[in-house]
């Protein structure tokens, strides 16, 4: 049998799904407290009971997400996991595999081996949790962390940036749970790391 | 600007309702995202993911007051930026405004301080006075720029022979509401008490006779018509501090 992802990438995957899945409940509720658009997210699918609950949750989770994701990142470089995976990227490749996946003709028959649009997909995660980090940096701390938020247009600036990473994430989110839907084996090797007659 | 603003206003008091019987800040929602426990052990499990949840945000009151450099200036604006009209927030609406008279108003000093003693209005505006634009952040997410001024905090701590080396400032207002600072934030250089607001003396809504201006905290750390101060080591903890959220709130 062969290992499709490594022991402490499926660690840090599932841990990570549930600090996203905190962060962006209790985030909704947060942005209910002052919508920045006109539309609330409904009270059922958020976390924490009122602002103060949801900012409670949304501060503990953001210590799991951000070392997690540090975890994540630094056995990802030093290892060399993340550019065996994510690299080579072209714009083309990944264009024709978007498209291809688009008709339902995307291979994805070797597991451990990612085309060009799961490159970009599972890259662009990572750019956008970095974003809602940075950004929820900037909004937490606008003076300590001044120069951060100055770069995103100050507080306000960084209030819609977190909001649009959190647009990006879940779509992401629903993006890939539709695809290991498609494909089900993906979901037994994020937990068991092998592949039977892999 | 001013239709959103009164939505924060009608979110804010539902909310508030819902506080009352949701203390402890849990949803049915969390609980059925986290656990499949049985119902008969829920008062149990909520009551520790409470404890976790209020031990995680002590750790962050410590993880911000590390992160605090008493150096580290608030950013000032232009006049050109200032919102108007700038919101009104408390926990009441607009319309229960607390009426403070200028003339029986005495600020009492008290805790931790050489000279306990009552001061009056005339003495209070007598203080040197700095000018400051920045920016109020609530808790809920809105900002709003306003130019506040009067003397710094840490001149009348000085003043009234604070002892610096307390660790809180505690603060009791006309409106029944109360909270507390660490004393790094009290000597802020931009931490003022505000006696004017946009060049005018500062009008009930915005906390007659006068609220703690900290621009490198969120709104509901700056308490209005204040009343009585007090320099203590025990932590005094706050009206909304008290329902949950978070005690240092440093921007």
């Amino acid at each position: 049998m062969k290992t499709v992802h490594p022991l402490l990438v499926r660690v840090t995957h599932w841990v990570n799904a549930l600090a996203i899945l905190v962060m962006v409940t209790s985030g909704w509720k947060i942005y209910n407290a002052s919508p920045l658009f006109d539309f609330l997210f409904p009270n059922d699918i958020t976390l924490g009971g009122w602002l103060g609950g949801a900012l409670q949750w949304h501060f503990a989770a953001m210590w799991l997400l951000a070392l997690n994701g540090l975890i994540y990142i630094a056995y990802g470089i030093f290892s060399g996991h993340l550019a065996r995976r994510m690299l080579p990227i072209s714009p083309k490749a990944m264009i024709g595999d978007i498209l291809s996946a688009m008709r339902g003709k995307l291979s994805h028959a070797d597991l451990s081996v990612y085309n060009a649009a799961q490159k970009a997909a599972y890259l662009g995660a990572i750019l956008l949790v970095i974003g809602l980090i940075l950004s929820g940096l900037a909004i937490w701390k606008p003076v300590q962390f001044y120069v951060i938020a100055s770069l995103m247009g100050d507080y306000e600036g960084a209030r819609l940036l977190h909001f649009f990473c959190m647009v990006g994430i879940v779509l992401f989110v629903l993006v890939h749970v539709a695809m290991v839907i498609l494909v089900p084996k993906t979901f037994l090797t994020m937990i068991t790391g092998k592949l039977k007659n892999g | 600007m001013d239709n959103k603003l009164k939505n924060h206003e009608g979110v804010l008091l539902a909310s508030i309702e819902r506080r009352l019987f949701l203390k402890r800040g849990l949803s049915l929602g969390a609980l059925s995202l986290l656990s499949g426990c049985d119902l008969s052990d829920q008062f149990t499990y909520d009551d520790r993911v409470q404890k976790m949840l209020t031990a995680m945000s002590r750790w962050n009151d410590g993880a911000q007051a590390w992160l605090f450099d008493p150096k580290r200036l608030a950013p000032e604006f232009p006049v050109s930026m200032i919102t108007d009209p700038f919101p009104f927030n408390a926990y009441y609406g607009e319309e229960e405004v607390r009426i403070v008279d200028s003339t029986d108003y005495k600020l009492e000093v008290g805790g931790m301080v050489r000279e306990k003693k009552v001061w009056r209005l005339p003495e209070l505006y007598a203080l040197p006075q700095v000018s400051q634009i920045t920016r109020h952040i609530c808790v809920e997410g809105w900002s709003a720029i306003g130019k506040w001024s009067g003397p710094r905090f840490s001149d009348f701590l000085q003043r009234v022979g604070a002892d610096t080396t307390a660790r809180y400032v505690g603060f009791k207002c006309a409106d029944d509401y109360y909270t507390s600072i660490d004393m790094a934030t009290a000597l802020h250089p931009q931490t003022i008490m505000a006696f004017r607001y946009a060049d005018q003396v500062l009008p009930p809504k915005y906390g007659f006779p006068w609220k703690l201006r900290i621009p490198t905290k969120l709104g509901f750390k700056n308490p209005k018509h204040v009343m009585a101060m007090f320099v203590t080591n025990e932590d005094p903890g706050g009206y909304w501090e008290d329902k949950g959220y978070n005690w240092f709130s440093g921007s």
